[in-house]
């Protein structure tokens, strides 16, 4: 059911344009909405479920964002599909294991996703590479006006938009950055830049979202409060946070560029041979040796055009992508060998690595 | 001073000690080693307290007002063990248990951002239109013929906004 959009040589996460920036993988907002009289999901029965995701799937498929946009109900999705769309940030673990009368739409360039029946009637996210926090507001902001237009949402003048947890209360807004980290992971700062953004009510999480680890040195971070604060008012406090880590990166790389030089092109030399040479390979490692190609590119030791890739193999060397490409039913060992054999083939095609000119790009 | 403390949520001496600063408010929850390893708060990770408040039952038990909502017919409990609420009406109801969370847990506890008015407008319209029209019926039953005329008029008056409106979105 979704290879074409595998298959899409449009998707933003995996075939963009752009080169990516250092630090900042992507940027999404995600917004919570609840329709009036009827319960939220959680309490509603299978029959309003039912009812609910038809008269959102119809108003969703009027809106021109929507444009030649996919739907996928979750009860026709296999597991292994269901996998996939969870590695491309397309839906949550928790719409995986929604009971009947759930589903997902998702646009042509995979920038935007709407679960319905997820926790909350309806969940919107928008997505873009790079560091875009105004941008992606602004889109999501005009989908979700045009969405209003046609539906009755929960709100409430106290409360604002009333969500199924009260934590998402308010502007139901949930601004993150995936961010990739290993100079301050390397430098044992993380812990104290947790603790510290904690402090602020900012969340710090692994790659997928809630109790995942950060493979890959990979981390989502995203604002905890969502009522009290306008939607301008929640991202530029985050932003500013954003900024700050992103210096704070910026230097732990510099420096420990500059005490370990020897150490570092090492680690990075090593993980670029592994790549270019294993033959088994599990996503854990997989994930541990994209960062170092990663960091490579931003210490321009490779090409900026090779960042992107690294990004795309990020997400294509998860377990549900590679077993979805070796076909189903494909044993845990034997796609350690199939993603070997895929990062082998591309990395034969990259340049190799140019340590002479080691610098940090700002 | 420390060994006195005692774990919030089992009362066993507490060895971890939280303070987190939300909304500039200071934030102290003492545990256990047990109860800190199952909330998760020892995740490298990074944890959040307004998380735990909710999603635990650090929210105190007992002297609470027991609440069941007219609507969805959650009750007090259920909200205690998933931390959810079950529809908008719940929030009409649940406020006594649910202002001292929000608190907690947010920058404050007014709303101050979008505001979803085409939306908000329309559900009012609809609503002073079917009171209008109950009335119409009422004042027909009852053969008051000049009010059921005020009333149609105004009726009409509405739809016919609300058309024109359409007509230019």
């Amino acid at each position: 059911m979704i290879e074409s959009l595998i298959n899409s040589n449009k998707a933003e996460l995996t075939q963009s344009a752009k080169n990516g920036s250092p630090v900042v993988l992507s940027t999404r907002v995600r917004l919570a909405r609840n329709l009036v009289d009827t319960p939220f999901p959680g309490r509603a029965s299978k029959s309003q479920r039912s009812d609910v995701l038809t008269k959102c799937v119809d108003r969703i498929a009027e809106l021109p964002q929507m444009k030649q946009g996919l739907f996928f109900d979750t009860a026709e999705l296999s597991e292994l599909e269901k996998q996939v769309l969870v590695e491309r940030h397309l839906i949550s673990r928790e719409l995986c294991e929604a009971e009947s009368g759930s589903g997902v739409f998702i646009n042509k360039d995979q920038t935007c996703s709407v679960m319905i029946n997820e926790e909350d009637h309806l969940r919107i996210q928008f997505m873009k590479t790079g560091f875009n926090l105004r941008s992606v507001w602004k889109q999501i902001d005009r989908f979700d006006s045009s969405l209003e237009d046609g539906l009755d949402v929960a709100f409430s003048q106290e409360f604002g938009y009333l969500t199924a947890c009260p934590t998402n209360l308010g502007t139901a807004l949930r601004a993150s950055v995936m961010m990739h980290l290993p100079g301050l992971v390397i430098s044992e700062h993380m812990d104290k830049v947790i603790r510290a953004v904690n402090q602020l009510g900012i969340t710090v999480r692994g790659l997928f979202g809630e109790g995942s680890d950060a493979t890959g040195h990979v981390f989502q971070i995203s604002n905890q409060q969502t009522l009290g604060e306008s939607e301008e008012e929640i991202m530029s406090r985050l932003g500013s946070v954003f900024k700050t880590i992103i210096d704070h990166e910026i230097n732990a790389r510099f420096k420990y560029l500059e005490q370990n030089r020897a150490r570092l092109l090492d680690q990075i030399g090593r993980a670029f041979g592994t790549l270019q040479n294993a033959h088994v390979l599990n996503s854990n490692e997989a994930m541990n040796l994209l960062s170092l190609v990663r960091l490579a590119v931003d210490f321009e030791m490779l090409p900026e055009v090779n960042r992107s890739e690294v990004d795309r193999l990020f997400i294509e060397c998860q377990p549900g992508h590679i077993q979805h490409a070796a076909g189903e039913g494909i044993e845990p060992d034997a796609r350690d060998l199939c993603r070997a054999d895929k990062v082998r083939e591309e990395f034969a095609r990259l340049p190799s690595l140019n340590f002479d000119k080691v610098n940090i790009i700002e | 001073m420390a060994e006195n403390l005692k774990c919030s949520h089992c009362n066993n001496p507490a060895t971890v000690h939280l303070t987190q600063i939300v909304n500039n408010k200071i934030i102290k929850v003492d545990l256990c080693e047990s109860c800190a390893q199952a909330k998760g708060v020892t995740d490298p990770e990074g944890f959040s307290l307004a998380d735990l408040l909710t999603k635990t039952n650090l929210i105190p038990e007992g002297g609470e007002p027991q609440i069941t909502c007219p609507s969805c017919g959650l009750t007090s409990a259920d909200f205690r063990r998933t931390g959810r609420l079950g529809c908008a009406t719940c929030y009409l109801h649940f406020i006594p248990l649910l202002r001292p969370v929000l608190e907690d847990m947010h920058a404050g506890t007014l709303h101050k951002g979008k505001v979803p008015q085409v939306a908000l407008s329309r559900q009012s319209a609809a609503a002073e239109l079917q009171t209008l029209k109950n009335a119409l019926e009422r004042a027909i039953s009852e053969e008051a013929y000049e009010d059921a005329a005020k009333y149609r008029d105004q009726i009409q008056a509405i739809k016919k906004s609300a058309d024109s409106e359409a007509v230019h979105s």
